[in-house]
Formats: structure tokens, C-alpha cells, sequence
């Protein structure tokens, strides 16, 4: 066996002998200058006559005109959504999982032109949007196809039926794929569909149009309105609705279930995370550094379950946070439609601003804040790879959901100590641990009170797992039969 | 001369023990001839958040209970209520029951803890699952008790009632802390003494008696109550659920009018599902 080096990783600076040549991607996202709404199978103009500019958070430049959806307008969908469900609940499951099956294949052959225009809209890298969010999208309908005709053998002593009218609002941090962990599960088990993207990517959502006209989705099953907060809270609020599914912050979850209490409408809610991503002294370190680093800079942080607060147990803190520097100064941060880019954009101005004052607060809080070196693009919302060490458990930006790419370091002795620690958080979305041990992986994940625990790996996602949080972080799930059992009504 | 019967003071059955209210308040309840029958603990706020710490105590010993053992108590609970039906019949047909009425209720009560007996270590593999993720990962959901359940029972049936919303949250791991019947908050009381000689070890079910309208805000709004099962009124459930939105607390409601409480379709795997919590681990396969 090779000795162990102790002291810090010598720093590799192969980055500044070679630069990296553009190669950006050049695939037509095929881009309407005006988007309509799409109500009843049909492209059809806000009442109000209002649109608002999408823009692109890498250049700050125009891309297309969203319709602000109105009151009327939503009414609306919601009445085309109400008159397809007659049709459409009885519809054989064989037949509706038909429609689901064609989705997913025409996802799949637009799924270039999809990722750029998810780029562009939204500022997540292209490797991402290419490689994970727009096949994960046509995977997530391929999936739910399959239970359209499954029903009866989903829930053991329960027959299945859909709940009606279903009423979604989805984040930004991945406009496509929220779409489709909200409308595959819905529409197999027969319900049809009010959903509202979110102000700043809509793009993704709209283009989506197309693809159910292309697949000859019977009209008004599925409805897209798009506006800015007041047109999310119609969507949640509208007594049509049988249920209400929202992902999103925290905050937003909290005023959707004091806005419902009156009423009987079913919930689920997908809300904010503080995820602990604890690394053990056994641990496979340089394996763990990648982990940590997929964990907090996949789509630049902005991710409900980002692995945010790093515990490192003591006697191997320096080490991995001198790799973990080492691994962040390759990190490339700049074009978003650079296939060889890591981080992209910041989703948005207000969201640059948050990320920059949590930053800020961490650092008058005492921890210390390291970023590599390099230069950001003078254009465009951007923020570099963050470090903070010398955290403690009461600093806000060990509690508050930075949603950016913002990595807080604390560190523990015990297993006892890491445990108490990860779990002292009011969110429970997932958790992370590195460990070549087993049997200690087995006991972190029964004692870590996250409903989902990634062992010496993180950010998975597949449309057969449960996806989820516990205590504020949300309650339902998104994904496999679980899943599935959220959009069904009771016996 | 006949002899002076011994009256027994009602307690409530809290952390294992025997308590009166905190407040030192009581509040009169009459049998249904309308005469005099004991003053009954009227819990405060106070008595709530106490229950909720013994119920906090009481959870972690209880979760880590094997599913088996778990299903024998449950079992026992249901020895010990049989033992003594009768005394519990009597209590209800004291406080106005019809005798056929409270005999049946009592043996589907009893029926329905055997029920959820059975269910403790087998929901499990009906609820959690292996995922067949496209990965070379090993994916598997799992449940998991919420931790503490705030139970609001219905008025009527008191007993029934009861045990038909208790015995599916504590099957999977959960400790309860519940406000008994209002109305007829005598029979919760023998019931607690039967709880207390069924091996469930103290914490666990912890009853409380007292004033809906005083309590019912506090259940929604106490951050260490994880869920909450109750049998409510349309603006009890606004509350419920206004204070739930808090601590996005999970809020399950019961629709039992008197008669339903009998049938067979008011127990099953859903009630257990409702106040499980589901758990997905991804661990890699390979090297």
C-alpha cells in the first residue's frame, strides 16, 4: 500500500497552460419571439393583452415575450382542464399511456433543441441541460407510461382513480424536468392539468406546447399559464382544483397551505433544503471531493436538495478542503452554452442579489470566505465557486437555503456528533455520507431525518425513486409507486 | 345499612403515569339520568405540551421496537380491553349508550387493535419498495415513524373512536399525544388504565381530556407535533390546518359519521400510510 501524504495536495495549475478554446453549442433552439398561452389545445392570447420579457441570464439580452396570465385566464384552463377530464379519466389506462409513450419519444428526438433553449432561458450549463435535465424529462413520461395501465396493481386493497383537475406551479432551477415529475404522475392516473412554470423560465414549458399538439394530447388535459407570483397563487387557489402540487421555496409552500386551510384540496409540496453532505475519515477522498463538488455546484446550487452544508470530520478537514480547493479552481464559469462550462448563470438579477447577502452575512458572521481565481463575464448574472469555513451550526448560512453555488464547511468528531448535527436543520429534503463502511452507512441513513440519503454519492435522481422531503422541506413524493399514490384519490 | 361505595378521581394517563390537570381545573360530567358522576381532568395548553415532551421521550425507544414486538403489545393492548369490556360498556351505557350499541362498538374496537396488531411488520413491505433505477446503484425506500402524532378524537363513539385513530399511528413507530371525546371523556379514562397494563411502554399513548376549543389551537401549532390525525369540524380543520402551514406540519383528517366507525373500510393500510414518513438511500454497487 501507498504511503498516505499528509499536508496539503500540491496544487495543479495545467488550467493556465492550456485554455480551453470556445465550443459553444450551435444546435437552433428554434425560439418564438411571442408565446402564447396554451389553454384547451389552443395558443391563445392573455386576456389582459400583457406580456413580459424572458431573458437570458447569461447576456441579460431578450430572448422571447411570456403572456401574463390573468385571472380570466386561468379560469379559463381550468374550465378546458374541468371539460377533458369527463373523457380523458375514463379513457382506458392502455390508451392513456399511449399518449405518455409518444411524449417521451418526442422529447427525445427534439431533445437537442430543448436543451438549448433550457440553456438559454434558464443559464444552467449545457452539459447539464443536455446530459441530465432533458433526458430525465422524456425518462420520467416513459416511466409513468408504463403505470397508466398498471393501476390496479400499484396499491394493494385500493382501486385508483384520478382526483379531477390538478392545479401545479413549478421553480426555475429546472423548468423541464418540474414539468415532467408534475405531469407524467398526474396524467397516468387520469387527471388533468393546470400548470404555471415559473416568471423566468417559461420558455422550456411553452415549447413543451408543441410537443402534446404533436402527440395529439386531447385539448384541455394539459393547460399552461405562465405569469410572475399573483399568477402562481390563482393557479393554487382556484376552487376547480382538486388538488394543488407545488415545488418551490419553503416560504411560498408556507402561504399556499395557509391560503388552502379553508379547504379540503389535497397537497403535496416539494419545498427547500439545507442538505448535510457528511464525509467520514474513511472516507474515499478524492471520490468524496467530486461528490461535494457535484453536490453544491450542479446548476450553480440552484437545487432544492444541494449538498450546501459540508460536515468534515476533524482529522481529515485540511485535506479535503485543500482537494476541494484544488477540484474548484479547474471549475469553469462563464458561457452556458459552452460545452465545456461547469457553472453557468445565475438564474436571475433577485437571485444573484440573494446569494451575494447570504454571502455577505456569512462572512460578517465570522466564516471565511475563499473563491479561485478568475474572471467572471462582464455580461450576465454570475457568481464564482464558493467556499465558507469556520461555520458554525447557528451562522445563517448553516440555516438558510442559499440556493446558489455557496459551499458552508463545518466539521465533527463522532458519528453521534455528525448525526446531530446534520439533522439540527428545521428542512429534511436529502443528506449525504462518505464512508467505506457499510454498516455505517446503513445507520446514518436510519437516523438522518432526510427523505433522501445518497451513500458515497450524491445528486442521483431516477424516475423510479421516491423523491421528497421530510418536515419542512415538504410533504408527498415525486417518483416511483410512491409517487404515484400522491395523484390518486382515496378509496 | 348498605354500604358507601368508593368513588374513583379521574386521572389522565400521561408518560406512563396518573396525573391531574397542571391547572388544578376539572370540569363536571353527569351520567345520563343527569346525575352527578366525577370531575374530569380539563387539561391545559400547559398539559399538552407536557404530553408532547413525554410523547418526545417516549418515540425513539419506541420506533426501534421490532415490528414483532410492536404487533405483541398491540395484542396485549387488546387482552387487556377484552378482560375488561364489560366495565367499559357499563361506562358507556352510564353516559347514555344503547347496551347492544356499546357491545358491538367495544368488540369491533378490540377486533381493530388485532387488526393493526397484524399490520406493525407488514405494511413495510407494502409500503417501501426496491427502485430499479437506471444506474449501477442499489435504491430502496424504506418508512419510517414522523415521531409525535397529535390524535383529536371524535366526540362519539368515545372509545371507539379512540383506538380507531391510535392504534394505526403507534402500529408503525409513532407516540401519540390525544384529546379523548369531550362529551363522554369517562370512557378514555378507564382506558387509560388499560393502557398502562399492556406492556406499551409509558409515553407512548399519552390521553388527555379537556375542552376542544381551548386545545385544538395548540395541537395545530405545537412544532414537536410532526402530523396530526383528527376528527373535526370544518372550522377546527381551518385551524388545524392554518397552524399546520407553521411547521408544514402533516394534517390528516377522519370523515366517520357514527356509523362508519363500524365498517370494515374505516381501518387498513392507509391510515398507517398517512403517518409514515418514506425514505429513499441510494448506495453504489460495485468496487
Amino acid at each position: 500500500m501507498a504511503p498516505t501524504r499528509r499536508g496539503p495536495a500540491p496544487r495543479l495549475i495545467f488550467g493556465d497552460l492550456w485554455p480551453f478554446d470556445p465550443a459553444p453549442e450551435t444546435a437552433d433552439p428554434k425560439l418564438a419571439d411571442r408565446y402564447q398561452l396554451f389553454i384547451g389545445g389552443r395558443y391563445v392570447r392573455p386576456r389582459s393583452g400583457q406580456y413580459f420579457d424572458s431573458i437570458n441570464p447569461a447576456t441579460e439580452r431578450r430572448l422571447a415575450s411570456i403572456p401574463r396570465a390573468g385571472a380570466a385566464d386561468v379560469n379559463a384552463a381550468y374550465a378546458a382542464a374541468t371539460a377533458a377530464f369527463r373523457r380523458w379519466s375514463v379513457l382506458p389506462g392502455r390508451e392513456r399511456g399511449k399518449y405518455l409513450f409518444r411524449i417521451a419519444r418526442l422529447l427525445q428526438d427534439r431533445a437537442r433543441e430543448f436543451a438549448v433553449a433550457e440553456t438559454l432561458d434558464g443559464g444552467k450549463p449545457i452539459k447539464e441541460s443536455r446530459d441530465f435535465d432533458v433526458p430525465m424529462a422524456a425518462a420520467h413520461f416513459f416511466y409513468h407510461a408504463g403505470w397508466a395501465d398498471k393501476l390496479e396493481y400499484a396499491a394493494p386493497g385500493r382501486t385508483l382513480r384520478p382526483l379531477g383537475v390538478v392545479g401545479q406551479v413549478i421553480p426555475w432551477n429546472f423548468p423541464l424536468l418540474m414539468l415532467a415529475w408534475k405531469l407524467a404522475p398526474a396524467l397516468a392516473l387520469g387527471n388533468c392539468v393546470v400548470l404555471k412554470p415559473a416568471e423566468t423560465t417559461s420558455i422550456t414549458a411553452l415549447k413543451f406546447a408543441g410537443i402534446l399538439e404533436d402527440a395529439g394530447l386531447p385539448p384541455g388535459v394539459v393547460n399552461l399559464v405562465t405569469g410572475a407570483g399573483e399568477t402562481g397563487a390563482w393557479v393554487m387557489g382556484h376552487p376547480a382544483a382538486a388538488k394543488v402540487a407545488f415545488t418551490g421555496s419553503t416560504e411560498v409552500g408556507k402561504a399556499i397551505m395557509r391560503q388552502l386551510a379553508g379547504t379540503d384540496r389535497r397537497m403535496t409540496m416539494e419545498l427547500g433544503g439545507k442538505a448535510a453532505n457528511i464525509v467520514f475519515d474513511d472516507a474515499p477522498l478524492d471520490q468524496a471531493v467530486e461528490g461535494i463538488v457535484n453536490g453544491i455546484f450542479f446548476n450553480q446550487g440552484h437545487v432544492c436538495c444541494a449538498g450546501s452544508r459540508l460536515l468534515v470530520q476533524e482529522g481529515v478537514a485540511a485535506r479535503v478542503i485543500a482537494k476541494l480547493k484544488n477540484r474548484m479552481r479547474m471549475l469553469r464559469v462563464g458561457d452556458p452554452l459552452d460545452k465545456n462550462t461547469d457553472l453557468g448563470a445565475i438564474n436571475s438579477a433577485a437571485q444573484l442579489a440573494t446569494i451575494r447577502r447570504l454571502v455577505a452575512a456569512g462572512e460578517r458572521e465570522g466564516a471565511e470566505l475563499w473563491q479561485p481565481e478568475g474572471r467572471l463575464p462582464a455580461q450576465g448574472y454570475f457568481f464564482p465557486p464558493t467556499l465558507l469555513t469556520g461555520v458554525t451550526q447557528s451562522h445563517r448560512v448553516a440555516r438558510e437555503e442559499i440556493f446558489g453555488p455557496v459551499l458552508s464547511v463545518l466539521t465533527f468528531r463522532t458519528v453521534d456528533e455528525a448525526i446531530e448535527k446534520a439533522n439540527n436543520t428545521a428542512y429534511g429534503l436529502s443528506a449525504g455520507v462518505w464512508t467505506d463502511k457499510g454498516s455505517r452507512i446503513l445507520r446514518l441513513s436510519t437516523e438522518l431525518k432526510a427523505g433522501v440519503v445518497w451513500a458515497n454519492t450524491f445528486n442521483r435522481f431516477d424516475p423510479s425513486s421516491p423523491f421528497g422531503g421530510y418536515k419542512e422541506s415538504g410533504f408527498g413524493r415525486e417518483g416511483g409507486r410512491q409517487g404515484l399514490l400522491d395523484y390518486a384519490a382515496r378509496a | 345499612m348498605p354500604r358507601l361505595p368508593i368513588t374513583k378521581t379521574p386521572k389522565v394517563y400521561v408518560g406512563g403515569a396518573f396525573i391531574r390537570s397542571e391547572s388544578a381545573r376539572t370540569f363536571p360530567v353527569r351520567d345520563a339520568a343527569g346525575h352527578f358522576h366525577s370531575n374530569i381532568p380539563q387539561c391545559s395548553r400547559k398539559d399538552l405540551r407536557n404530553a408532547v415532551e413525554a410523547a418526545a421521550k417516549a418515540g425513539p425507544g419506541w420506533a426501534r421496537r421490532t415490528p414483532y414486538n410492536r404487533a405483541q403489545i398491540l395484542y396485549r393492548l387488546a387482552e387487556m380491553i377484552e378482560a375488561r369490556r364489560t366495565e367499559l360498556g357499563d361506562a358507556l351505557v352510564t353516559f347514555g349508550a344503547r347496551a347492544a350499541d356499546a357491545a358491538e362498538g367495544l368488540g369491533v374496537a378490540i377486533d381493530r387493535l388485532i387488526h393493526y396488531a397484524g399490520w406493525a411488520d407488514k405494511y413495510e413491505q407494502l409500503l417501501g419498495s426496491v427502485n430499479p433505477v437506471a444506474s449501477p446503484h442499489f435504491n430502496f425506500t424504506v418508512t419510517e415513524p414522523m415521531g409525535v402524532v397529535g390524535v383529536i378524537a371524535p366526540d362519539s363513539p368515545p372509545v371507539l373512536g379512540l383506538l380507531s385513530m391510535i392504534a394505526p399511528v403507534i402500529a408503525s413507530g409513532n407516540t401519540v399525544v390525544a384529546l379523548a371525546s369531550e362529551t363522554m371523556p369517562y370512557p378514555a379514562i378507564l382506558l387509560g388504565e388499560m393502557l398502562a397494563v399492556s406492556d406499551l411502554p409509558g409515553g407512548v399513548v399519552n390521553l388527555l381530556t379537556g375542552f376542544r376549543r381551548e386545545l385544538v389551537p395548540t395541537f395545530a401549532t405545537h412544532a414537536h407535533l410532526r402530523a396530526i390525525y383528527a376528527a373535526a369540524n370544518p372550522e377546527e380543520r381551518r385551524v388545524l390546518r392554518t397552524g399546520a402551514a407553521a411547521g408544514v406540519k402533516r394534517v390528516h383528517f377522519v370523515d366517520g359519521g357514527r356509523g362508519a366507525w363500524l365498517e370494515d373500510s374505516a381501518q387498513g393500510l392507509e391510515p398507517i400510510r398517512d403517518f409514515v414518513e418514506l425514505k429513499t438511500t441510494w448506495h453504489p454497487i460495485g468496487s
